[in-house]
């Protein structure tokens, strides 16, 4: 505070218009991590201090990029500004290659390895999905089985066709008065392995995207004793691996590779994201990697890589503290939206010791059904009324996720809103179709079915066939109906539901989702 | 020589406001907002947030006298007022002119800026003491969702829909007011400018919002000279008061209040808008 009477200058910064209600040229400077953590190897970021270097040399580029640093490109340097097009560079001795890495990103992955403590990282640059192919092709040769549930992302089921593996569904438990799928039970785990000895490993969601954690642990004993690879699709659960309050992470249970979406919780660029390897795959990181390299670009974003290497720092050094706060948020959130009536923000106290074994603090996961809205409606309200996004909407529920980048006053905003719904649209909850899981029927492996000959019929008239393509809302992108599975009328029902609340349905060749390519009979 | 030392407001990507500074009173950064006062030759002491100009000692009086007394001619018995914003304490000195009222909860999110003002503003924050106030340090969002059918008269006094102030323009504000409010409620804003682009766009979305949410909307205007383009927008929102067919200026004239800008002529007229402005404003409802 300054004392009364002393004249002092304006600062320039303050005589400019500002917005966001920060003051520019506040916040904008990097920390100098190293002297706020010394000793702490967390806070180096290889990546980022080589690419800074390679700004400031000014080299003269005779390489791609074409857009040369942006000069050959005013419309884009003008969009996303000069800075970020000069640190959109090529791979270069100076900054390494991501495809055989050996410098400054083998030790950003080192570091990313160590923070997530996991016995080796990737950097990928292709999203989740790519690190759920790596993870899934180097576990499977053509035929091999594969356990997991069923209510899996898309990439899974894609993952499956490529690596030509045969799909073991456990059935996820389903949440009766919710409708939502569940994690896996370990009985039924148990009982699946005994039923398919020789598959290869075992994947689990964790979190599911509501939030819902299996017992993980238990899982993994169960399949290292039958000598099976455990695979954990992280992509929602980066935080796991930096707060206590968290379910357990993939790494600590003792699994041996995860998937994490550095992206969608942990803050780095969209489609960056980690596949972790664990101390039991350690011995085969060569060939993974060579797995990975069979459909990953040549030319890695450095935008990307970059984006990787910060949040990782900031994770490792700061991530308890950030993820105490959004916690804290999400808490706060739930105790109101359940005081409003109607709404049901849940939280651990649905879990049931099984296959809800564990929930994530962060998700603000709530169900509608009692206010006589399906899910889908009150996200398509929000948005359309409130400006405000969440996430999904499905049936029965919708999801806000509550990150790094949330403040009080917008968990504030997406309450009053709520309000403002329940009192203006809320209806008599009759009428609303209750699970969001169907069970699958499964005819063929998804490669089998996907590479079928097929005949192409109007999705009503499909009933009874085998479906050669997906079938999904996205998100949550999970698949109503996946390749291999028969055309049962509980699922076509379902979808027309879906299509009537308003879910955006994909998946299929055809963009209307109106039509089916089914495995000629 | 010292150097001369100027403040300015960029009002639009190319063009801005200047003050010359002659002393810096308060710089700081609190929880929410940067707050600075300094004095001025010509304005005397300006307040101002993360860099905005909120009141200046010489013209403050026409913004507090506008979206005070407009409401307070109309409502016939103010008794429960809730002030959300104004942690310069303008709009509550005029508030407590009225002795009819009983209580005013006032929720200011920053306390900062109520000390400083306090301190620096004492003419603008002269209503602290007052017995009738109840003064909540909170976010007005979140204190108004827990109100049902309570005050006659909301004043929504804040700042830009940018930063702290960004929840007090939104559809759901809007509609947590109309619940607060009594069957007869009245519901005054600062409604922003119609001259430059990124205000007038703001003026019209929260004319959208709050025809969206009131069966009754009218904006009224006022010359603010330290505002962007010195015109400046006042909404008035109500359950059942027409701020025209139900004004009593008679009754108003009749407490015998001082007040420089506001008088019952300029009642009727403020109402009365520039086509241009007419347009905006209607450009955003259906
Ligand atoms: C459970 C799950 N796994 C994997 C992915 C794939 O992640 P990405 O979009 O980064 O490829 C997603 C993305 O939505 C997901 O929800």
């Amino acid at each position: 505070m300054t004392e009364s009477g002393k004249a002092r200058p304006v600062p320039p910064e303050r005589l400019r218009r500002i917005l966001n209600g920060t003051l520019l040229g506040q916040g904008n400077e990097i920390p100098d991590y190293e002297a706020l953590f010394p000793g702490n190897p967390q806070a180096k970021a290889p990546l980022y201090e080589a690419v800074s270097l390679y700004r400031s040399k000014r080299i003269v580029p005779f390489d791609v990029p074409g857009h040369k640093q942006g000069r050959g490109n005013p419309d884009l340097r003008a969009f996303l500004g000069e800075d970020c097009l000069t640190v959109d560079v090529n791979s270069m001795k100076m900054v390494d290659n991501l495809i055989h890495p050996t410098s400054v990103i083998r030790e950003a992955e080192v570091l990313a390895a160590q923070a997530f403590r996991a016995a080796d990282a990737f950097f990928m640059v292709n999203g989740t999905s790519s690190a759920i192919q790596g993870m899934i092709m180097s576990s499977l040769n053509p035929g091999d089985e594969l356990i997991l549930p069923r209510n899996v992302h898309r990439s899974v089921i894609n993952s499956l066709i490529l690596a030509r593996g045969t799909p073991v569904y456990v059935n996820p438990g389903v949440h009766t008065g919710l409708g939502i799928p569940l994690g896996m039970s370990p009985a039924e785990v148990a009982q699946t392995i005994r039923e398919h000895p020789r598959a290869k490993a075992v994947l689990v969601n964790h979190p599911t995207y509501y939030g819902v954690c299996s017992n993980l642990k238990e899982i993994t004993r169960l399949a290292h004793e039958a000598g099976m690879r455990v695979l954990v699709d992280e992509a929602h659960g980066t935080h796991f691996h930096f707060s206590p309050d968290l379910p357990v992470s993939a790494m600590e249970a003792g699994a041996d590779m995860a998937a994490v979406s550095l992206h969608k919780t942990g803050g780095s660029l969209t489609q960056s994201s980690l596949l972790l390897l664990g101390e039991g795959v350690r011995s085969d990181a060569g060939y993974i990697r060579q797995i990975v390299n069979l459909s990953q670009t040549t030319s890695a974003s450095y935008l990307l890589m970059v984006s990787l290497d910060l949040t990782r720092r900031l994770l490792a050094l700061k991530g308890r503290e950030i993820y105490d706060r959004v916690i804290k948020l999400a808490n706060y959130a739930r105790s109101e939206i359940n005081q409003i009536g109607g709404y049901d923000a849940f939280s651990n106290e649905k879990t049931d010791g099984d296959a809800f074994y564990e929930f994530d603090l962060t998700k603000l996961s709530v169900h509608t059904r009692s206010i006589g809205l399906a899910g889908i409606e009150v996200h398509d309200l929000l948005r359309d009324e409130y400006d405000i996004q969440v996430e999904f909407g499905d049936l029965g529920n919708f999801l806000a996720i509550i990150s790094v980048g949330d403040r009080a006053v917008v968990i504030e905003r997406l309450i009053a809103a709520l309000v403002e719904i329940l009192e203006r649209y809320g209806k008599e909850p009759s009428g609303l179709l209750a699970n969001e899981y169907v069970k699958p029927i499964v005819e063929m492996t998804p490669a089998e079915a996907f590479y079928a000959k097929t005949d192409l019929l109007p999705l009503l008239a499909a009933e009874g066939r085998i479906a050669a393509e997906s079938i999904m809302c996205y998100p949550p992108g999970i698949p109503i109906l996946a390749p291999g599975e028969k055309v049962t009328k509980d699922v076509i029902d379902y979808i027309e539901y879906a299509r009537a609340k308003g879910s955006l349905l994909t998946g299929t060749e055809d963009d209307k989702v109106e039509y089916l390519h089914v495995v000629r009979l | 020589m010292a150097k001369e030392l100027w403040f300015a407001e960029y009002h639009d990507d190319n063009t801005r406001l200047g003050m010359r500074v002659t002393r810096e009173l308060v710089a700081m950064q609190s929880e929410f907002q940067a707050i600075e006062i300094f004095e001025t030759p010509t304005f005397g002491r300006v307040l101002t947030l993360d860099g905005l100009v909120m009141l200046t000692e010489k013209d403050e009086f026409i913004y507090h006298d506008m979206i005070i007394h407009v409401p307070m001619a109309v409502h016939p018995k103010v008794q429960n007022v809730l002030l959300i914003g104004g942690g310069d304490g303008g709009s509550l000195r005029e508030l407590c002119r009225y002795p009819e009222i009983e209580q005013i909860d006032m929720v200011e999110i920053d306390s900062e800026v109520v000390n400083q003002c306090r301190r620096f503003l004492p003419q603008v924050a002269a209503a602290y003491d007052d017995p009738r106030l109840n003064l909540i340090f909170a976010d007005g969002l979140k204190f108004v969702r827990h109100n049902t059918d309570k005050y006659d008269l909301i004043v929504i006094d804040s700042t830009d829909p940018f930063g702290p102030g960004e929840s007090l323009f939104t559809k759901e504000f809007y509609g947590n007011c109309h619940r607060a409010l009594r069957a007869d409620g009245i519901l005054v804003n600062q409604h922003e400018s119609p001259y430059y682009p990124a205000d007038a766009e703001e003026a019209r979305l929260i004319y959208q919002r709050l025809t969206a949410t009131f069966p009754l909307v009218r904006v009224y205007q006022a010359h603010i000279p330290c505002y962007p383009s010195g015109h400046w927008l006042f909404g008035f929102a109500s359950k059942r008061w027409d701020p025209l067919q139900d004004f009593d200026a008679e009754r108003w004239n009749a407490r015998g209040l001082y007040t420089r800008y506001y008088n019952t002529d300029l009642h009727t007229g403020c109402f009365q808008l520039p086509t241009y402005v007419k347009e905006l404003l209607e450009s955003g409802v259906e």
